[in-house]
């Protein structure tokens, strides 16, 4: 039986952000982190491992650097890392990294009784599109939003956030669960586990490794094949700068000017 | 000289201080004010293999290493002075001794339970009559049939309100010497918290490490079973002096910690104040503090890092010794703790004197690592001895 | 590629729960009916579940020419698969041009497993539509830095250009889907505006009721139950005012909501929210949350107090028209966003403003 984790590598967008005259991201001025959610899909894997023994591996597409994530999730408690990285990958939007992913899954090997487990949006694409499109192309049944996970066997009973209460919905293994911060408190990695992750095996997928898998249609994929594409992108305008209030009557000056614009 | 942390190294500092930030300094201004053990916090630390770390996973170790060890400890104690020597006293102190030390079955018995957390470990030498003067020794343990009696008691002891497995020096022979002087020989003894006629008094009331118990040993008649010496009968004071020596490196950590910890909210704070228009840190006063402070912290991190590869390569089997480099860094690191954070308190001003800010408590944490575990002036003997041999 | 004159039509997915719709379908059919009108062609409603019907009408005083509904117990509740194969075999049937979906927790799980089978591309959290190109110039010249005299434009380019904030906002991206049909769009409720409600529009919109395939083997998941939250849950996204706690209030945080709550009411009403500092603390529950993972909210009135505005906080309010922080760090970046910035503790600072905010109303 195995878990098998999809994670994503992403900026730390907690720190500072800094653009660049072009008008793209300066991904290289920005440390790295495994994306928050995805942590919380490793960790549900992880319980899972501790309840059944099953297999834990960890999937991330990405460039080489990558490897230091997926070392880091192993030093949490997975067992196997996957990196699925070529230069025909990059620029993929959701559609083309779905396929991809879903690949690479498939290769790993889906069995009857396995979970995939997502986080539900990464912190800098945040469209919440991968964990359903890869569930898609993998014919596997999805539940989103989840917040917590019983299973019985082959049967998980799955709590699924709405934004207003929740659904408690079943489910059968094979499944795809993309999961929330509700949903458990991540472990850390342990002193063994470090001591023990670069001897934890780790394979890459190259395009090669993919290209005739049925998943992959070759031209929807990298920058070119995705569906998508940007057609412009551009900064907005510096807000005006704000007025700082001064003085020992800034309560004062504030009331004044919210009667002045009407908002009082 | 490779200078450099190895990828594992790097892995675990960044895990201690996530540990730290999130599960540790939260709890740092109850652990002082209340006098509060973080029971909790040394229950997850030993999930994550941190009561273990440099003992090998045969014995039930992390399979980590000693500097591993030592940052942690350190990372530890920047934020919370307390949970930093616990880790340090259990780890050097008890499950260090019986690694070093034990019988096969000692090790299989105690080590698995230590280096997972589940025992809490502790290390009895001083006594109300001995301190610096270790050699005094006054608790006796008598051999009878089936067991050994100890009788007397051990005082300041770290971590004893809470410890499952106390490490206890004992006078067990007298010897005469080549003058007919009768010398006191001792032995080292591996107790249990509930082996009949010893108990743990209450808890002294301490300028800082509040958080840490201790307390002192009372053994009336206690009767351990013959099984439990620890090492050579009559070596048990080469045996203490030995377990010291790897817990200087403990708490040279340990102040490192702490000085590190001062610093870091030192440099926070001049950066917010303001005064005269302008925030503190635009002084050359202020500028001038914290760059000789982080000098000095940082030349007693080196002598620390240095004591733990060398402690480390006398676990990798060399024949060497580190008593001397261990003794240096528990100097250098103490003293610069002490001296930093009351540098680093006037820096804060009134506000530092308020329990509202830390840097009170982590000055009141600091003094300590001046005097246990062997005073400063413990460490120049332990030196100039090596000096002037 | 297909042939891109069989697509016609602007759709709108509209949610129901529990029978009854939700307003960001009245803000997307709002939204469709420009964007139909540019492109000389209808809006169609999509609307699926149990004995709906009834509630179709409402969609078309918004805008909709024409409603879709398609009913069965089966649809009732929300199942992944059994929404994505209705709304998937009505797509291929009746082709439309553009789908827009809502951008709710359903939305997100609906659109990109529909995208997917649909063999087309999705774009998330659309925050602007353009089909013209004039049109999208004047957007970007309100909205943007580009140097537009050095772009070139095609006029006749008729894709959906969907823009979107990447990076909390500190980048926006205009997408396009021009090699697959339909263009799918979903949009954050709260984002796009209603327009005013027309009797007439509603009365004269068309029902249609197409046949559709759905057993009980299509759909792989069990709804076991459906609950509602116990407390009344806050409703961020409809407020005027919203006043936000963040890790400032750390000091005495039952003191600091309470102070929210105060100033809130004092500034006419309104709600108390959080950044995500708080929320992870446990001192307010996830609905209150303000932010990237959290609402977007455009109030008239913003107040962050205690609140340092990293990104993550600052994407989800940066567009309230009049925004006011509270800060003991002058070099917080919340002040970057702000129209009004008082440094200064937010325990002294918010008393002393309800008492002037009082003041100045009793004056008038």
């Amino acid at each position: 039986m195995k878990a098998i984790v999809c994670v994503k590598q992403v900026p730390d967008t907690s720190g500072k952000v800094s653009v660049k005259p072009d008008g793209t991201l300066d991904r290289a001025s920005m440390a790295t982190i495994t994306n928050p959610d995805d942590l919380n899909a490793l960790e549900a894997a992880l319980k899972l491992k501790d309840a059944t023994g099953c297999e834990v591996v960890v999937v991330t597409m990405g460039p080489p650097p990558a490897e230091g994530m997926l070392r880091e999730l192993l030093a949490r408690g997975a067992d196997k890392a996957v990196l699925v990285s070529g230069r025909e990958f990059g620029g993929s939007d959701t559609f083309a990294t779905s396929q991809i992913l879903a690949a690479a899954v498939n290769k790993i090997g889906v069995g009857p009784e396995d979970v995939v487990f997502c986080g539900r949006q990464a912190i800098d694409g945040d469209t919440a599109q991968v964990g359903p499109q890869i569930a898609e192309k993998l014919h596997l049944p999805q539940v989103t939003y989840v917040a917590d996970i019983q299973k019985d066997g082959n049967t998980l009973t799955v709590k699924r956030m709405l934004e207003d209460g929740y659904m408690m919905v079943k489910v059968q293994t094979p499944c795809l669960l993309t999961c929330i911060k509700e949903l458990n408190d991540p472990r850390y990695m342990s002193v063994n586990g470090i001591f023990t992750c670069y001897d934890k095996p780790m394979e890459v997928f190259d395009y090669n490794a993919l290209k005739d898998d049925p998943l992959i249609e070759v031209d929807t994929i990298g920058l070119k094949g995705s569906p998508t594409n940007v057609f412009k992108s551009f900064t907005p305008p510096q807000k005006g700068a704000g007025t700082m209030l001064k003085g020992d009557d800034v309560a004062a000056q504030l009331a004044g000017v919210l009667v002045k614009k009407h908002l009082i | 000289m490779d200078f450099t942390l190895s990828k594992q190294q790097q892995m675990v500092q960044k895990m201690y201080r996530e540990f730290a930030e999130n599960e540790v300094k939260p709890l740092a201004k109850k652990v002082d004010a209340e006098e509060y053990f973080p029971k909790e916090t040394v229950e997850k630390m030993g999930k994550l293999g941190m009561m273990g770390i440099y003992f090998p996973t045969e014995v039930g170790g992390a399979g980590g290493d000693v500097l591993s060890y030592v940052m942690a400890v350190e990372e530890l104690s920047k934020v919370c002075g307390t949970t930093g020597v616990i880790v340090s006293a259990h780890t050097s102190l008890c499950a260090a001794p019986i690694y070093e030390n034990g019988t096969p079955e000692q090790k299989e018995k105690y080590l698995p339970k230590l280096c997972s957390g589940e025992w809490l470990g502790a290390f009895g030498l001083t006594e109300p009559g001995a301190g610096t003067d270790a050699q005094g020794q006054q608790t006796i343990a008598k051999e009878e049939d089936d067991c050994w009696v100890l009788n007397g008691s051990k005082i300041f002891i770290t971590n004893a309100g809470f410890a499952d497995v106390f490490i206890v020096i004992a006078v067990t022979d007298t010897v005469l010497d080549k003058r007919g002087r009768p010398t006191k020989l001792c032995s080292a003894f591996i107790v249990e918290r509930t082996d009949p006629g010893f108990s743990v008094g209450k808890a002294e009331d301490k300028m800082g490490i509040r958080g840490s118990s201790t307390c002192e040993l009372i053994f009336e008649d206690c009767r351990i079973p013959k099984d439990r010496m620890l090492g050579v009968r009559g070596k048990g004071f080469q045996l203490a002096m030995a377990t010291l020596d790897g817990g200087r490196i403990g708490i040279a950590s340990q102040a490192l910690g702490i000085a590190e910890g001062a610093l870091d909210e030192t440099i926070a704070y001049v950066k917010e104040r303001k005064q005269f228009g302008r925030s503190i840190s635009a002084f050359q006063n202020t500028q001038f503090e914290l760059a000789e402070m982080k000098a000095r912290v940082d030349a007693a991190k080196y002598l620390v890092y240095a004591a733990a590869q060398k402690k480390q390569q006398a676990m990798d089997g060399a024949k060497v010794r580190y008593s001397v480099e261990a003794a240096e860094a528990k100097l250098v690191a103490a003293r610069t703790a002490s001296d930093v954070t009351r540098r680093c308190l006037q820096l804060f001003g009134g506000y530092g004197y308020t329990r509202d800010y830390p840097i009170e408590r982590m000055m009141r944490d600091a003094k300590i690592t001046e005097i246990y575990e062997g005073t400063s002036e413990v460490q120049m003997m332990v030196i100039s001895g090596a000096l002037l041999k | 590629m297909a042939d891109f004159n069989e697509y016609k039509g602007v759709w709108v997915f509209c949610e129901q729960r529990q029978g009854a719709l939700m307003t960001t379908d009245f803000e997307l059919v709002s939204e469709a009916r420009k964007l139909a009108d540019e492109l000389g062609c209808e809006v169609t409603g999509l609307l699926l579940g149990d004995k709906v019907e009834g509630i179709a009408k409402e969609l078309g005083g918004y805008g909709a020419d024409k409603v879709l509904v398609c009913e069965s117990p089966l649809l009732k509740d929300y199942t992944t698969d059994a929404y994505a194969k209705v709304v998937c075999d009505m797509v291929n049937e009746y082709k439309p041009e553009v789908l827009l979906i809502g951008a709710t927790n359903i939305g997100r799980d609906l659109g990109p497993r529909c995208a997917a089978r649909l063999h087309t591309g999705l774009t998330a959290d659309a925050t602007h539509l353009d089909i013209d190109t004039g049109k999208y110039i004047e957007f970007l010249k309100e909205s943007s830095t580009i140097d537009l005299s050095k772009q070139k434009f095609d006029m006749e380019d008729r894709n959906l250009k969907m823009t979107r904030p990447a990076f909390g906002g500190h980048l926006m991206a205009t997408i396009i889907c021009p090699r697959f049909r339909p263009q799918m769009s979903t949009v954050r409720p709260g984002v796009m505006k209603k327009a005013p409600f027309d009797q007439a529009k509603a009365d004269a919109c068309q029902i249609v009721k197409p046949a559709f395939e759905l057993t009980a083997e299509d759909i792989k998941t069990e709804v076991l139950s459906v609950e509602k939250a116990a407390e009344k849950l806050v409703d961020l996204i409809g407020a005027d005012v919203i006043v936000s706690v963040g890790r400032g209030i750390s000091k005495d945080v039952n003191k600091g909501i309470e102070l929210a709550e105060q100033l809130a009411a004092a500034l006419g009403g309104g709600v108390v929210g959080a950044s995500r500092a708080v929320t992870d603390a446990g001192w307010m529950t996830a609905d209150h949350q303000v932010g990237q993972t959290g609402k977007t909210v455009h109030p008239k009135i913003y107040v962050a107090l205690g609140i340092s505005g990293a990104i993550q906080h600052t994407a989800g309010m940066q567009d309230s028209e009049c925004i006011i922080a509270v800060n003991k760090n002058e070099g917080a970046p919340i002040f970057g966003v702000a129209d009004y910035g008082i440094v200064g503790d937010l325990f002294k600072v918010v008393p002393e403003l309800i008492k002037q905010i009082e003041a100045a109303k009793a004056a008038q």
